[in-house]
């Protein structure tokens, strides 16, 4: 079985369906791009993967456990907050939020999970106190302040040297205290990149990570997604980039209109399309795109 | 010069009522606005409709009138007592206030991009973490300059009171013009300028303090 397997999903926006049956899956360390025209039905695809879209029907199930059966009805979206964690997602619009620095963007989500578990800790501690006879009381509760102090400090240590790492991985360790509209575009694209991957989710997902990037922008962050590839994680990419695809996917799926059109390796996806609507969509983005694909002078 | 000093005194005392009524209305209706906010916002739809009708009637309505309906209503409709005279305006300009700092909460809140809460909910925030750190300041930004409009308003909404003879500065003032003695009515602006003056110069240091990020 593989890592991760979406079986039939469909998704209905009132009457129009988007998603008509959709299954694929992805091993571990594997990197998926999804190509395909707008409107295809790509970037739904990858909400429903993040719950963010619910589908109307379909599995998923990630390392052998069922995260999502559409059959479950409501008990399927149940503990969704959780399954979500599976998941990380840039957005095409990178969405920082403004108001904190990129150190705290990517600290954030991490620091409140903190803070639920050390809450849920102390709860345990006090119910354990409770219990304990009266004359040990004293010392217990001294011990179990103590542990607490130090759960904590390690928790700021751990959340903080993890952000350090990936600021330096996406090449901004020195924006750590900017503010995201002190950046440009494609920077704000890598602390985002850096944001998500602070949850350590088990796949991440870009949704046309480049598309809001100006031409020359978009090079910086397909090497940083390229870069995460050798430290085998798992990603989905939608992408509009074919030579990004080329280059790094091991795995390309064509949607067109709902539905999985083509899939394969690269190189039978883009050499040897065998469906005739994969092979007008690759011409006319050769036609388009050709000329200034930014991804061919990063792979050089 | 006595009865400078004479005057001065007895307008403060009525500029202190004044203050009552324009610190107990800010600091109900500032949460009551955001209360009905949600109503208006809610996704029950017999609730937002109760509120949307709600905060047209109030809006809709002199709040001169609602202040006399407070305050005369209870006995005529329902054979009640009389509210205490202040705590009827009070309540009238709470109500009021609320619904337009509730249209003013809902706008800001409507204008933070979606983008903001999905960013929220794939790092697996709770609705409300979202909220609290990643919308409310945002919009706090946002409302800032339209609720220091409507603030400022209230200050001189306040002088409404005296409708139900409430003692506040410009009822003061009246009562010297009817007497004889007009100058103090316009002593009293003095009061209000130098209210808003501070008012003015405590949202343009809050605005100031938000500028360190853009949204």
């Amino acid at each position: 079985m593989a890592f991760l397997e979406v079986k039939n999903y469909r998704k209905k926006f009132g009457d129009n369906e988007v998603l008509k049956g959709i299954s694929f899956s992805l091993e571990k360390g594997e990197v998926l791009a999804i190509i395909g025209s707008s409107g295809g039905g790509k970037t739904t695809l990858l909400r429903c993967l993040n719950f963010l879209e619910i589908p109307d029907e379909g599995t998923l199930t990630l390392g052998g456990e069922t995260l999502f059966d559409a059959a479950e009805g409501k008990a399927a979206t149940a503990r969704i907050r959780e399954k979500r964690l599976h998941f990380g997602l840039v957005f095409q619009q990178f969405n920082l939020f403004p108001q904190y620095t990129v150190f705290k963007n990517i600290t954030l989500a991490q620091t409140l999970l903190a803070k639920a578990e050390f809450t849920q800790k102390k709860k345990d501690f006090a119910a354990i106190l409770k219990a304990a006879p009266k004359s040990e009381r004293k010392k217990l509760g001294a011990e179990q302040k103590e542990v607490l102090a130090e759960i904590r400090a390690n928790q700021k240590k751990r959340i903080e040297e993890r952000a350090e790492s990936l600021l330096a991985r996406v090449g901004l360790s020195e924006k750590k205290n900017a503010y995201p509209y002190e950046l440009s575009g494609g920077q704000q694209q890598r602390v985002a990149i850096a944001r998500a991957l602070a949850l350590s989710p088990d796949i991440l997902c870009f949704d046309e990570p480049t598309s809001a990037l100006d031409p020359e922008l978009t090079g910086e962050v397909l090497k940083v997604i390229k870069g995460l590839k050798s430290s085998d994680s798992t990603m989905i990419v939608v992408t509009h980039e074919m030579e990004f695809a080329k280059n790094v996917a091991d795995h390309v799926i064509f949607i067109s209109d709902g539905v999985i059109e083509e899939e394969g390796t690269p190189e039978e996806v883009f050499e040897n399309p065998k469906s005739e609507k994969t092979k007008a969509f690759l011409q006319k983005s050769r036609d388009l795109l050709g000329e200034d694909d930014s991804f061919a002078e990063v792979s050089k | 010069m006595s009865l400078f000093i004479e005057v001065s005194l007895d307008l403060l005392k009525g500029f202190g009522v004044t203050c009552e009524i324009f610190f107990a209305t800010l600091v109900c209706s500032l949460p009551l606005g955001l209360v009905l906010a949600f109503g208006s916002m809610s996704r029950f739809k017999p609730l937002r409709y109760v509120v949307k009708v709600f905060v047209w009637v109030i809006r809709g309505t002199p709040l001169m009138l609602q202040v006399i309906v407070m305050y005369f209503g209870p006995a005529l409709l329902f054979g009640w007592g009389f509210l205490e005279r202040i705590l009827a305006v009070i309540i009238a300009f709470v109500i009021n206030y609320s619904c337009y700092f509730s249209e003013i909460y809902r706008g800001g809140i409507e204008s933070i991009s979606k983008g903001q809460y999905e960013a929220g909910q794939v790092l697996g925030m709770t609705k409300t973490q979202i909220f609290f750190k990643v919308v409310l300041l945002q919009v706090i930004k946002r409302i800032i300059p339209p609720m220091s409009n409507e603030i400022i308003t209230l200050v001189k909404d306040t002088s409404l009171a005296r409708v139900i003879i409430v003692e506040e500065i410009l009822k003061v003032a009246y009562d010297y013009a009817a007497e004889g003695l007009i100058w103090p009515l316009f002593y009293t602006a003095v009061y209000y300028l130098i209210f808003v003056g501070v008012l003015t110069l405590l949202f343009g240091f809050i605005e100031k303090k938000l500028n360190y990020f853009r949204v």
